[in-house]
């Protein structure tokens, strides 16, 4: 009983971060139509900079400054590549987003090294909030869910009760017509992806010091949170929301709970096979939930597009 | 016109000639293993080492037979063994002729497999293959061949060690296994439960798991169910980005007792490990750091962190593949046939500068050597890994371990 609200807090912490990273891409890809492979690239450069910056500034303005210079220079890469790129197509848009990713992982390994950094949690912050039986809860998770939550409250605030946020939204779905009424679309599109890559910029400093700040670190979330906007349904804010959280406590849930197929299969009426070292199933029958814990979403995914292929609160059809 | 152009030709075409003949040759050692991707760094830092020990122990000594020099040619992996055999492949059609890896005993099961196959298909261009890190045990047992080296101690021999120190301390009552799931995780796992129970048949084992490699974002899962297990002491094989994951999250998720690896320095790892991993986090491994085994050694480190002041000699016993690969090609009097190398290196006696002697058992291609277990900590750290400060100590050690150890290798000669 302990262990499942333990688990609730780690799976919400996992959760939020991966909101922050899919909510820009979403916002993103509602906007341009374009899915912007480059998102979790955006998200390691925010760990490095903050990195850099807390070697002389300390984390907290690693916080504040490095974000903004990952959203100025994502900004930069709308307004001088992909604006460019658009006159010619989605494709062009995709494998753009697609060379600047590679293109930023070999910029990192060369600046930095392909070593992990030692980017820590700050000192502050370092000490055990609270425990449940046992199992401390760091201050710092606590940290990372106010963090996450005061960005969703004030994205959610800044879209739907804005003059700013309703020129987005308008002009996400009738450009044209916004444009007519004489507001600069071109500077929405691009303060919008700038914002989007902020907030991948945000997970990345305050995940560096948990998760590591190494070159491989937009790879290892990279597909992940494709896989979340294709779950929630692409462009929906909320359905990212709700996707990211239903994957933070899956795979943590997994991973907590050894449920092994055998039990699985024999709850449902399958009998396990006598001989089962020859068996032509054998790996199948002795999968155990952490070991398939990270295929997880990405089984979900495929029964989303599959039954609803619009996913859970997307509008558009597929 | 044309006829100076001739002229001009055939100058250079003599020139050309004459100067690859005035060069001795080089001996090239195709290096495969991963140089991106999330195990990059330990990747890159192998290759580092290697080609410092050839440029140091080889090339500047005069090199082998007639002053041939080593050359390490370098091949990205991506630790996937069918990319492996890709490179595999160019290696050879390259004309390389020794094949070193490590990372990886996956890769590694792949790559003796088809140097096996190759060789018996190809006796005119065979190849030999120098593996210094991956320890799967079936690599020197069910599948081991003629033509592959194992550089490091294989996963039993290690975790015979590393129990034998866990045995000696009474208060340890509850033993948490966790590794990646893959043949080498796999093999640790097995070792540790049959050591512990032969060793200590009153530890219990309160976990015995595997998690995908290279995959987990977020090891916090896991650290729950081992702190809420109540063991006393964790065994891992995991390395590069799962070792840190693994080790950083279950430290701060609240576990006190000491985490038993086979891989958890440099690259990284120590310098993010720091003061949090102090006196817990202990590693078995060949090769004396802190204390320095010789002064050799010291000179060698001392000039590797000169050329790479990031870098840290974490994998010594790639000193000992380039030393012993050296003197096997002199004793063999040649570097083209691989067979006469190979059978040089067979029961080759050879004292290393990171400490001790080492013996290249003939039966199975493993090499027995002293193993210590060392520990994570700042004080008396000559040499620190990532220049943090900490680096590892050598705590106990035992010599020629497993040199009698059974062996299930069936060697076919050629």
């Amino acid at each position: 009983m302990d262990l499942i609200l333990v688990n609730l807090i780690d799976g919400l912490v996992t959760g939020l971060l991966l909101f922050m990273l899919s909510a820009g891409l979403t916002l993103i890809f509602s906007m341009m139509g374009v899915l912007n492979f480059a998102h979790a690239s955006f998200y390691m450069l925010g760990a490095y900079f903050a990195y850099q910056i807390s070697l002389a500034l300390g984390f907290w303005m690693g916080l504040l400054i490095a974000p903004l210079i990952v959203g100025v220079l994502g900004a930069g890469v709308e307004r001088y590549g992909l604006r460019r790129v658009h006159q010619y197509g989605h494709v062009p848009e995709l494998i753009f987003t697609f060379g600047l990713a590679l293109l930023i992982e070999e910029l990192v390994q060369f600046l930095w090294g392909k070593n992990q950094m030692p980017y820590d949690i700050p000192e502050v912050l370092n000490f055990t909030a609270f425990a449940i039986a046992g199992n401390s809860i760091p201050a710092y998770k606590i940290f990372m869910i106010f963090i996450s939550v005061g960005i969703f409250i004030g994205l959610l605030y800044i879209l739907t009760k804005t003059r700013v946020g309703m020129i987005i939204q308008a002009a996400l779905s009738y450009p044209r017509t916004v444009e007519a009424l004489g507001h600069n679309v071109p500077l929405v599109f691009m303060g919008v992806f700038g914002v989007g890559t902020a907030l991948a910029g945000v997970a990345g400093v305050i995940a560096g010091p948990v998760l590591g700040t190494f070159p491989g670190m937009a790879f290892v979330l990279g597909s992940i949170v494709f896989v979340t906007i294709v779950i929630g349904g692409l462009g929906s804010l909320w359905g990212a929301l709700v996707a990211s959280l239903l994957i933070g406590w899956i795979t943590t849930f997994a991973k907590s709970y050894n449920v092994r197929m055998e039990d699985v299969l024999n709850g449902i009426g399958i009998s396990t096979p006598t001989n089962l070292d020859d068996n032509l199933f054998r790996d199948f029958w002795t999968i155990t939930s952490p070991q398939i814990a990270d295929i997880l979403p990405y089984i979900l995914m495929v029964l989303i597009l599959i039954f609803r292929p619009y996913g859970l609160l997307g509008k558009r059809d597929a | 016109m044309l006829k100076t152009t001739k002229f001009g030709v055939a100058t250079a075409l003599a020139l050309v000639m004459s100067t690859s003949a005035a060069y001795a040759e080089t001996i090239k050692i195709a290096f495969i293993d991963p140089l991106s991707g999330p195990f990059a760094s330990t990747g890159t830092n192998g290759l580092h080492q290697f080609e410092f020990a050839a440029e140091k122990m080889v090339n500047e000594a005069g090199g082998v037979l007639d002053g041939d020099m080593f050359e390490i040619v370098a091949f990205d992996n991506k630790i996937s063994p069918k990319e492996s055999l890709i490179q595999l492949q160019v290696a050879i059609d390259q004309g390389i002729r020794y094949i070193a890896q490590g990372n990886s005993s996956g890769v590694a099961n792949a790559l003796t497999e088809a140097i096996d196959k190759h060789n018996r298909r190809n006796p005119d261009d065979r190849v030999l293959f120098l593996n210094y890190a991956a320890v799967d045990p079936a690599l020197t047992n069910d599948k081991c061949n003629f033509w592959h080296f194992r550089f490091d101690a294989n996963a039993d021999i290690k975790m015979d060690a590393l129990t034998d120190v866990m045995a000696k301390d009474e208060s340890l009552k509850k033993v948490y296994i966790i590794g990646q799931d893959y043949s080498f995780g796999k093999a640790v796992a097995a070792a540790a439960v049959a050591n512990l129970e032969a060793k200590r048949p009153d530890i219990e084992i309160v976990g015995n798991e595997l998690h995908p490699i290279g995959k987990v974002k977020d090891f916090t899962p896991y650290s729950r169910k081992i702190v809420s297990s109540g063991a006393d002491a964790v065994i891992t094989g995991n390395w590069g980005a799962d070792m840190l994951g693994l080790g950083k999250s279950v430290i701060e998720n609240g576990f006190e007792g000491p985490i038993y690896t086979y891989y958890a320095a440099g690259s990284g790892i120590t310098g993010a490990f720091g003061e949090s991993g102090k006196d817990r986090i202990r590693l078995i491994a060949q090769g004396e750091i802190n204390p320095i085994a010789t002064e050799e050694a010291r000179q060698m480190y001392i000039a590797f962190k000169e050329k790479y002041p990031d870098g840290n000699i974490d994998q010594s016993r790639i000193f000992n593949v380039i030393g012993m690969l050296a003197e096997a090609i002199n004793e063999a009097g040649t570097a083209d046939d691989v067979v006469a190398v190979a059978t040089a290196l067979e029961g080759m006696e050879y004292e290393s500068m990171w400490g001790g002697k080492l013996f290249m058992r003939p039966q199975d291609h493993q090499l027995i050597q002293d193993m210590h277990v060392h520990v994570h900590t700042n004080e008396g750290v000559e040499f620190d890994y990532d220049n943090s400060g900490f680096g590892v100590v050598t705590e106990s050690s035992v010599t020629m371990a497993a040199m009698d150890s059974p062996t299930t290798c069936n060697m076919r000669r050629p």
